[in-house]
């Protein structure tokens, strides 16, 4: 049991040095695309509202699953969706553009 | 074996959101990075939807439709200016079902009505306590961006003892339900005193010590889905929301530095609570400033060499981007050297004011971070400062003792001229008087920014 939590941390600290190596190369100018992103990536937390809502466990526990999943999809729809509406619009300086 | 297969399936998404934060590195493939990341994210569903043994379906079904469309009427809907709010709520929302998840847990253990191993009650409690404070101390950051409640620090004797209380009462009941977790009232009480406790601790945090607030419930938001990975065994959920988490932190540490201030300065100081009408210098009031007309101004930047552009949140609220760069077309056709200063905490949020300009298709090699502009200034004949103003004030270099002092600047007062865009003579959000309204080469132009533009494009116009 103890082994097992363990191993799990051994994960989570691994990965967060993975994302300080990865998040410090992203330059200012997309930090606004990177939090709505990375927001977006937090709605991973729909695998365990959709294992929840799945199951059958019991009414109480499938509706807050449900509730979750609906929260977690706004998270992650919206995240993704908007984050591709703005780097939509971050453009290079056109050439036709005169000087 | 079905199992072997999903955790497969959640380390192929947790590679390629790695994968797709990669390539934020540089605006040219960050899109191609927000796919590879929401393809991610497809794969992780469709693989908790094949494999994990679902045997219901109506929940699921309710909750994706009412999230989908939700979700995507915001991503669509929502304005460019209000993107602060948008991920204030989206980071709400992450950790509001993050705690969702975890209740949902405890709820299956206790009807069960087995005992809950202690690795399992940690990691739900604190899942439930830290998604519920996302999720309220988002909504609060969310209303005071939108100003549905005042912007500025909410104050009152003990406040810091009294969320200390809080603090400290949700701890206890954390330790109290791993030991003996079958009590339902206890359980509720922990995620209230949670969701009070993300109220409270964000109230006494003023409008612009909110990139900071955003930067950090956004890396809350992922701490509480790494924390549901623990309660669920699930590693795809650690491995992401460390990810997110270690981003939330990087940039809050980023804006901290940024206003020279600790994060422990920004959470309980509560910054900006009370206006200073005193200026360092004396009484603000017996002191000139000079402003002058369109029509000067217009002249003044057409015959420039550089100009320089300084937007801050006062270009958010005029929503003045589009008429900024139809002036600075105008200026570039007439051969002027034109470039934008963007500080890192101008705004509401990281970045904000970059998104805002590339809305206003402002190519994003016309955007220059602080170090970089700031040996630009003095070969610059006019900086235009649009509705920024402690992020310019020259007594964060010059004088000791300003609340601002040490906090990085843009060095507009070392070019030439600066134009001075702003309503009144309000001092700025940290209440401190301006020095460089005072000084010799600026000149304000009170009124509406996205008004003064128009009435500088019409002047250049004529020109």
């Amino acid at each position: 049991m103890l082994e097992e939590l363990v191993v799990l941390f051994v994960i989570f600290v691994l990965a967060m040095f993975v994302g300080f190596e990865v998040i410090t190369k992203v330059p200012p100018t997309l930090h606004t695309p990177l939090m709505s992103g990375s927001n977006a990536i937090s709605g991973i937390t729909i695998i365990g509202a959709l294992i929840i809502a799945g199951a059958a466990d019991n009414r109480i526990s499938s509706i807050l699953g449900a509730v979750a999943v609906a929260f977690a999809m706004i998270n992650v729809v919206g995240g993704f969706m908007v984050t591709d509406r703005m780097l939509h619009m971050f453009k290079r300086k056109p050439e036709e553009q005169k000087k | 074996m079905m199992d072997a297969f999903a955790k497969l399936a959640y380390l192929l998404a947790a590679v390629l959101f790695i994968f797709g934060l990669k390539r934020l590195s540089s605006p040219a493939t960050a899109r191609s990075g927000n796919w590879l990341a929401s393809l991610g994210m497809a794969i992780a569903i469709i693989a908790t939807l094949a494999f994990e043994g679902v045997v219901q379906w109506q929940y699921i079904v309710v909750g994706v439709i009412v999230g989908s469309t939700v979700g995507g009427l915001f991503a669509r809907l929502v304005k460019m200016t209000a993107m602060p709010e948008m991920v204030a709520l989206l980071n709400g929302f992450g950790g509001g079902a993050s705690a969702l998840v975890a209740s949902a847990e405890f709820v299956k253990y206790y009807e069960a009505g087995g005992i809950i191993p202690v690795n399992f009650g940690v990691a739900i409690m604190l899942s439930v306590v830290v998604g519920t404070l996302t999720f309220s101390g988002s909504l609060v950051a969310f209303g005071k961006l939108r100003e549905l409640i005042t912007g500025r620090a909410v104050t009152y004797p003990g406040q810091q003892i009294v969320n200390a209380l809080i603090l400290l009462a949700a701890l206890g009941g954390v330790v109290w339900l791993v030991i003996a977790p079958h009590n339902w009232p206890f359980f509720i009480a922990l995620a209230g005193l949670a969701f009070l406790l993300g109220i409270l601790s964000v109230i006494p945090i003023g409008g612009a010590d909110m990139p900071v607030v955003i930067s950090l419930l956004n890396s809350y938001s992922g701490i509480a889905a790494a924390l549901t990975g623990f309660v669920i065994n699930n590693e795809g959920l650690i491995i992401s929301g460390a990810l997110v988490g270690a981003s939330g932190l990087i940039l809050t540490n980023i804006m901290c530095k940024a206003m020279n201030r600790s994060l422990a300065n920004v959470l309980f100081s509560a910054f900006g609570s009370e206006v200073q009408e005193i200026g360092p210098g004396g009484a603000a009031g017996d002191r000139t400033v000079r402003s002058l007309t369109h029509e000067d101004a217009a002249t003044m930047l057409a015959y420039a060499r550089q100009v320089v552009f300084a937007p801050g949140y006062g270009l958010a609220v005029a929503q003045a981007q589009h008429e900024v760069r139809e002036l600075a077309d105008m200026l570039q056709e007439r051969g002027v050297e034109v470039k934008y200063a963007i500080h890192p905490v101008a705004g509401r949020m990281p970045g904000h004011m970059n998104v805002l300009l590339a809305e206003a298709d402002v190519p994003y090699d016309q955007l220059y971070d602080m170090e970089q502009i700031n040996p630009e200034f003095e070969r610059t004949d006019v900086s235009v400062i649009i509705g920024a103003n402690d992020v310019v004030n020259p007594a964060a270099r010059s004088d000791t003792s300003s609340p601002l002092y040490g906090m990085p600047i843009l060095d507009v007062d070392k070019s030439q001229h600066t134009i001075v865009l702003k309503r009144s003579m309000r001092p700025g959000f940290a209440g401190v008087d301006n020095e460089l309204f005072y000084q010799e080469n600026n000149s304000m132009l009170f009124g509406d920014a996205k008004d003064s533009f128009k009435k500088l494009i019409e002047e250049v116009k004529q020109l």
